[in-house]
Formats: structure tokens, C-alpha cells, sequence
């Protein structure tokens, strides 16, 4: 949803005289929807993908997000591309907990959103958004470049409806927004806790009887 | 560096010394780096243990910004040079192994290409020689034929972005990578029409291949490689005679022969240090007896070598292809007599291998008679050569640690399975 | 290559006190194995790296396999007396043959360009004494494989280097490649279960049947 901006009859007769007006949200998030820096984060087959859509062919630059950043401390978004498995989960977290905000995470592939083809296995995490808010999911295995383009598009234009004042507002600017979320430890046989209860809540699924 | 045109039996493993020779194709390959006309490689100072200090130890990884993957070495560190480093591995143990015991035969096809996801194509070839091998079962000479041009052409796209990754980790930033991406999109158009998928393409059955060749598809594939060696020779001219690779490639990261073998390094790394060992020749799977190349050998086990190896190979495939084009025949592309539903092996074990491109991949799969396998295993080319990680890097920079972990080439897809 | 009971009898002629036995292998691929007990294993692999007509120097594949308890039933004849009269019946007998760990060796020979010879040593039980020797001294690219099957099997190598876990973390207890093996349960939401996903997810829905 667009937040409110100037009417635009105001702004037409506004723009016949030179004058260019704009609202300060609309301007904020303009600015920060069209340079997105990723993380420079692959783990598996999904990050190849994610390296073609940053080449010639299919060009991420486009979208002001080829700046792929090292480092955490300087990145917007984490493009979770690959299956995470148990033993990476904890870097995972510490990793998003050192980006700063605003930050947003796209889950690509299959494995990302909820372990993928190697759901039974026993070093498999289900799905990062376990421990992480997850903002975008991308379908697919592996997703095509064209794929994780459309998925930066829905990204964009999420943050475009981000709001700076009211309750519905963004969340980097509420206060009770945790800090950092907690990182698992490795158990003897599974990490602990195996998920974090305030990220994740799956919906109810009601069934119709057959 | 030398290049050996013989057959494999009648070449001592150790090649003569370093000589300059002109390559078929009229490209010359530079001789030592001390006759390169005003260049010289500055000396390697030595360890000094006397000095004041600490060792640092530092975990590079897992997560870093070279490209190779979820991959960690805990390096103990004398200023800038490596004293011990040990890999550490695991973060992308997908269980592989314990979900094909769960599943039947050709159900863990697809997840074959998801172990080396660069080379799926060779992968799946592996897992059906094994169960063909394990099975008895009869390939058609026109789905040997495909299955060569493909794995060839796999090779291709595997040393084309390796070479990319490589100059990357170097520093030059994504540019020789963008020139090889621009080369592997094309060949993965002819997979996507051929398979439908672009990189996991589970292509392979026991007995042959999936489905017929589209019409004009081995058109486009001549024109792909009539057009590669330009593209060849213009990477060629760009990056071999380059002094800033020569200056952090040449002296780094030596392998002799004995240590590579006793580590159990196989494909380019090995023939880098001069052993002649490629399964093409060696075991003559598929129909590879019926072409002609070359393999090319390497001289003094660095990274420049390992790096030269993997163009002269590219430049081998482009020949293999020409002859593959040249001969395929008509015919059926799976045997008939082979069962796909409720497909039961007798009761054994078979172990098959191939050359991939990153070296030996092989399956052993033992067989209780019933519709799972009861154990799979895959042998990963990648984690056994990692073996030797250490003794490569001890005495060397960290960013020569870098350009050697780059050059052994490892998909960790493939090293934790 | 010569075969295998070629070489079993130059072995058995050259390292003394080794048990050698040759397994044959049913499936059509006929790549039988040598079964060495684990206190001869690294002199029978030295002769063989070391031997000029075999030149084994390749240790192309070491992994581990877990053959648990097997129970066999076997129908026979047999003679009791019964009322008196004495009768042929069948009967089923029982065998049980206790569970082992094994860890299995393919060897080629790159200076020869020949193989495989397939190596297999076993563990004596799956619970207490599951130590085998480790080949590593004379193969050096076991290292690794074999820490990979002592991580996922639990099978010591005596005389590893380093013998610690690879692929799980350290501080994971259990084995998970044992045919035993149960995972942790975190199947609570599944939005299409089917088959045996749906009975792991269906311990988790309360009482009534739906998620």
C-alpha cells in the first residue's frame, strides 16, 4: 500500500511551473529500494543462479543491486541462496544479526523456504525463517536468474509501501524490535532450540472434510 | 610447458624438463618466467622463527568473499605466513547418502545433480554407469554418443568458469568472469532445450538417456563449437601472459607426483604434477576408445600449471566433440530391455567411476535385492583433494592460500555431499 | 591384474599370521573382496603398495557400511521321534548373525593402471570394540574418508592422526549412517504431507486427526 503522498492535482499544476514536489516517505524509500547492496552469501547450487543473475545475461545491475558486499556491517539484504543445514544455521543468525538496519532477507530455492528436496535429512534445517524474518520467498529449484529479478521487484515494492510514522510503520522503527536475534547452539543431537517461537508461526491450515 | 601426445602405456610418469614448444594450434605457451623479457619474480623471503611474537589463529570462513562455498580453514598464522591450516568442512552436509537409502534407484537421479551442481550432466552419467555396471544392463551406441557430447561440454563450462573464479579470487574483480558466464550461458540454451532444466538436468537412466535429441540441436552445438576456440584464444591471449598471474601463480602451491598419488589427488591436479593418469584412458568407459586426444601434462605441479592444464583440456574437448558430431548414429537412445518401474538389481555391489572435471567421481553402491539401495556412496573428487590442502599452503601468504584453495577447484555441493 | 587368489596366496607367503578371505560378489559387476583382520592390515597394505607386479598406490574409495543384526530362517529336514514313530519334519531354524562395522577399501594402481582390489575390514560388534587399524600411514588420501566414516559409523581407526568428526559438528553424539539411526523430530509443520512425511508430521497435530 502507497503511503500517502502529495494530491496529485496540486502536483501537476505544481510540475506545469518547474517545480518538483515529492513526499518525504516516498522519497526515502525511493532512495533506498533502488540500491539494495546484497550480501555476498551462497551456500549452495541457488548462489550459481544468484552469480548468473548478477552477469551480463540477465543483469542485476539494473536494479542498482551489483554491489554484492562482503561484509555484513555493509549490506541491506540477505539473499539466503542454498540449503542451510544445521551446522551453518548458527552463522546464519550472526551474520543477520551484524547487518544493519533496515534489513531485509530473501529466501531463494526451495531448500531456503522450508529444506527443499533434503527435507529427511538429519543435518537439514526446515526452512531458515526458523530463526530469521524472512520478507521474500522465491520458489524453485534452483530458481531461474529471472526468478530471484521478480523476487527483488516484489522486494521493492514492499519497501515502497514501507511507512516512517504510525503504527503500521516499518520495522527498524519501532522501538520493541529486538536487537539481535538469538543465535543456536549445537545440542548432541539436534540444535537448541530448534526454532525461535517469536519469528516463526506457521499458519493454520483448515481442511475442508473430504 | 611440454605436452605429451603418446598413449598413456608407453610414458614414463615424469616428463622431461621444462621446454618451450609451439601447441597445434600455433599458440605458444611461455617458458620459464626468468626469460620473460623484463620481468622477475621477487624471492620468497624465509621463515624467520626468531622474531618476537605470537601466532594468530584465524578462521577464514565460512562465510568469505571468495566464491568457493560454505568452506572454513582454521589457519595458525606467522604475520602473513601460514604456519598449519586445517580445512573444516560440513556445513552443507545435506545427508545424501541416507536419503538414497530411502529412496529408490531412480529417485536419487536428481539429487546426483545436486552434488557437483556445476557438472550435473557428469554426474548423472556416473550414477548410471555404477547401476549399469551393478545391473548388467546394455547402453545404445547413440545414447553413448550423446552422453560424451554432453559430459564434454560440461567440461567445458566447468573449466571456462573455473579460470573465471580463479582470476577472481585473483582480483580481478568479475570481469574474466563475466566472459566466461557469457560462454556458459550458451551452452546451458542447449541444455535447457535438450533437458528442460538449465543446471539440474537428471538427464540420465539406466540404460541410456532420457529423452530424443530435439531437431537442430546438434546444429547448434557445431556452431557452439566452431565459435569456442576464438573466444578460447582471445581468454588465452588475455590471462596466460599476463604478468600479474604469472607473478602470483608460477612457484605457488607445488604437488609433486608422489605426494599426489599417496593423497589420492586425481584429474587436472594430478596431471599437473605430472602424472599421467586420466580415466578416459585408463579405463575406457563409455565409448572414449574411439577418440583421439591428447592429455596434457604439467611439469612442476603449481598453480600455473593446474591452471594451463585446464585450458589445454578445454581445447581437447572441443576435438572430442568434432569427432562426436562427426560419427553419432541413429539408433534407439535406451535400451530396450531395461526396466524403469520397480527396478530390483540382484543382490551385490559395484563400484563405477569417471572423469569428471574435477577429477575421479564414483559411486559404490551395494545392493540387497530389494528396490533401495542399502548403501550409497558417493566418492567425491573435491574433498579428496582438499587432503592435501595443508601441505600446499604451509609456508605461503594468505592470499596465496586463496588463489591454491581456488585452483584445486572444489564444488562443496560435492565435498559434504 | 592377477587375480585374487593370486595375490591372496603371495600375501598369506610373504606377511605371516594374516587371515585373508575372499568374498565373492553376486551381482554381475564381479568385483569379489579380500577381508583382512584388522592386526595384519597394514603389513598386508604395505606389500601391496610396495609389491613390484601390483603397485597398488591409489586408495581411490574408503567408506564404511553397517551391517546390523541379521536373522536368518532356514527351513530343514530333520529326523525326531515323535509318538513313538520315528519321522522326517521341517522345521525352521534360526541363525543370528551378529552385527558388524565394516570398512571397505578400493585399491588401483596408477603407475600399473590396473585395479580395483577391494579391501574390507571388519569391526568385531557395533556397540563396544569397533576399532579397526587405519590405513592412513600408507595412504595418505584415507584421511579424510576415514574421519568421514568414523563421524558417520563410529568406527575407531587406530592409528589416525587426527581422528576427529568432519562433517557433523563436535558436539553432535550420535552416528547418524547407522542403520538405527533416529532423527530429531522437527516436522511440526508440513502444509502437504504424503507417505511417511505425513507420519512423522502426525505426531505432532492434536488430538482429532488435522493439523
Amino acid at each position: 500500500m502507497k503511503p500517502p503522498s502529495v494530491d496529485e492535482g496540486l502536483r501537476s499544476e505544481l510540475s506545469k511551473q518547474g517545480i518538483f514536489t515529492v513526499g518525504l516517505e516516498e522519497l526515502y524509500n525511493w532512495s533506498r529500494r533502488s540500491s539494495v547492496w546484497p550480501l555476498n552469501f551462497g551456500l549452495a547450487c541457488c548462489a550459481i543462479e544468484m552469480i548468473a543473475a548478477s552477469m551480463s545475461r540477465f543483469d542485476i545491475a539494473r536494479f542498482g543491486a551489483e554491489v554484492f558486499r562482503p561484509s555484513p556491517r555493509q549490506a541491506d539484504l540477505m539473499i539466503v541462496a542454498g540449503t542451510v543445514t544445521k551446522k551453518m544455521a548458527p552463522q546464519v543468525v550472526r551474520l543477520y544479526n551484524q547487518m544493519p538496519e533496515p534489513k531485509y532477507v530473501i529466501a531463494m530455492g526451495a531448500c531456503a523456504i522450508s529444506g527443499g528436496p533434503f527435507k529427511q535429512g538429519y543435518n537439514v534445517l526446515k526452512g531458515i525463517d526458523r530463526y530469521v524474518p524472512v520478507d521474500v520467498h522465491i520458489p524453485g529449484c534452483p530458481p531461474r536468474p529471472e526468478a530471484l529479478l521478480h523476487a527483488l521487484m516484489t522486494l521493492q515494492r514492499k519497501i515502497d509501501g514501507q511507512r516512517l510514522t504510525g503504527p503500521q510503520r516499518a520495522r527498524h522503527l519501532q522501538e520493541d524490535t529486538p536487537s539481535e536475534f538469538p543465535v543456536p547452539g549445537f545440542g548432541p543431537h539436534d540444535l537448541v532450540p530448534s526454532q525461535n517461537e517469536e519469528v516463526w508461526q506457521h499458519p493454520v491450515i483448515t481442511r475442508e472434510a473430504p | 610447458m611440454s605436452e605429451q601426445l603418446q598413449e598413456p602405456d608407453l610414458v614414463p610418469p615424469h616428463p622431461p624438463g621444462w621446454t618451450e614448444e609451439k601447441v597445434a594450434d600455433g599458440f605458444s605457451v611461455p617458458a620459464t618466467p626468468s626469460e620473460q623479457p623484463g620481468f622477475q619474480i621477487s624471492q620468497r623471503a624465509e621463515v624467520r622463527p626468531g622474531l618476537e611474537g605470537e601466532y594468530l589463529e584465524v578462521a577464514i570462513g565460512p562465510h568469505h568473499p571468495s566464491t568457493h562455498g560454505v568452506f572454513r580453514m582454521d589457519a595458525v598464522l606467522d604475520g602473513e605466513r601460514v604456519m598449519k591450516l586445517k580445512p573444516v568442512f560440513g556445513y552443507l552436509h545435506r545427508n545424501h547418502e541416507k536419503i538414497a537409502e530411502m529412496t529408490t534407484y531412480l529417485g536419487s537421479m536428481p539429487y546426483t545433480d545436486r552434488l557437483d551442481y556445476f557438472c550435473s550432466l557428469t554426474n548423472n552419467w556416473a550414477y548410471a554407469l555404477t547401476v549399469e555396471k551393478l545391473a548388467g544392463l546394455q547402453v545404445p551406441e547413440r545414447a553413448e554418443y550423446i552422453r560424451v557430447i554432453t559430459a564434454e561440454l560440461t567440461r567445458l563450462l566447468n573449466h571456462v568458469c573455473l579460470i573465471g573464479f580463479l582470476t577472481h579470487d585473483m582480483g580481478a574483480l568479475g570481469t574474466p568472469l563475466m566472459y566466461a558466464f557469457r560462454e556458459r550461458e550458451k551452452i546451458l540454451d542447449l541444455f535447457e532445450s535438450l533437458t528442460g532444466a538449465r543446471m539440474m538436468c537428471n538427464y540420465m537412466r539406466f540404460g541410456g538417456c532420457r529423452v530424443e535429441l530435439p531437431s537442430g540441436w546438434l546444429e547448434a552445438v557445431r556452431l557452439l563449437v566452431d565459435g569456442f576456440p576464438r573466444f578460447l584464444d582471445e581468454f588465452d591471449n588475455l590471462l596466460s601472459t599476463n604478468e600479474i598471474i604469472l607473478a602470483r601463480t608460477q612457484g605457488v602451491g607445488i604437488l609433486s607426483a608422489a605426494k599426489a598419488i599417496n593423497s589420492s589427488v586425481t584429474g587436472p591436479m594430478l596431471r599437473a604434477s605430472g602424472v599421467n593418469y586420466d580415466i578416459r584412458k585408463v579405463d575406457h568407459y563409455g565409448i572414449y576408445d574411439r577418440f583421439s586426444f591428447r592429455v596434457p601434462l604439467g611439469d612442476h605441479g603449481d598453480v600455473y600449471d593446474r591452471y594451463m592444464i585446464r585450458v589445454l583440456e578445454m581445447r581437447e574437448s572441443l576435438e572430442i566433440l568434432k569427432q562426436a558430431l562427426r560419427d553419432i548414429p541413429g539408433g534407439p537412445i535406451i535400451d530396450p530391455k531395461a526396466k524403469l518401474r520397480n527396478f530390483k538389481p540382484k543382490v551385490g555391489e559395484a563400484y563405477g567411476r569417471i572423469e569428471s572435471p574435477k577429477g575421479e567421481l564414483g559411486f559404490y553402491i551395494i545392493s540387497d535385492g530389494s528396490a533401495n539401495p542399502y548403501r550409497y556412496r558417493v566418492r567425491p573428487p573435491s574433498m579428496i583433494n582438499l587432503t592435501i590442502l595443508e601441505d600446499m599452503c604451509l609456508g605461503h601468504t594468505v592470499a596465496d592460500t586463496v588463489v591454491i584453495l581456488g585452483a584445486v577447484d572444489i564444488v562443496m555441493g560435492e565435498v559434504d555431499r | 591384474m592377477e587375480t585374487l587368489e593370486q595375490i591372496k596366496v603371495r600375501a598369506e607367503a610373504a606377511i605371516s599370521g594374516v587371515r585373508l578371505e575372499l568374498l565373492a560378489n553376486g551381482s554381475v559387476a564381479t568385483q569379489s573382496s579380500m577381508l583382512v583382520d584388522p592386526t595384519h592390515a597394514i603389513a598386508l597394505a604395505t606389500f601391496l603398495r610396495d609389491d613390484p607386479e601390483l603397485r597398488l598406490d591409489y586408495a581411490s574409495n574408503v567408506t564404511g557400511v553397517d551391517w546390523p543384526d541379521a536373522v536368518t530362517k532356514e527351513k530343514v529336514k530333520i529326523k525326531r521321534v515323535i509318538e513313538g514313530v520315528e519321522k522326517e519334519v521341517e522345521e525352521t531354524i534360526e541363525r543370528t548373525r551378529p552385527g558388524y562395522l565394516e570398512a571397505v577399501y578400493h585399491l588401483y594402481s596408477m603407475e600399473l593402471k590396473h585395479g580395483p582390489l577391494v579391501l574390507r575390514q571388519r569391526t568385531e560388534n557395533r556397540t563396544d570394540r569397533v576399532h579397526v587399524a587405519s590405513l592412513t600411514p600408507i595412504y595418505r588420501g584415507a584421511e579424510f574418508q576415514e574421519r568421514e566414516a568414523y563421524d558417520l559409523y563410529g568406527i575407531q581407526f587406530d592409528g589416525h592422526p587426527d581422528l576427529r568428526r568432519i562433517l557433523m559438528w563436535d558436539e553432535f553424539k550420535d552416528y547418524p549412517m547407522r542403520k538405527d539411526y533416529v532423527e530429531p523430530d522437527d516436522y511440526e509443520y508440513e502444509p502437504t504431507p504424503h507417505d511417511e512425511v505425513l507420519e512423522k508430521a502426525q505426531r505432532h497435530y492434536p488430538e482429532g486427526g488435522q493439523p
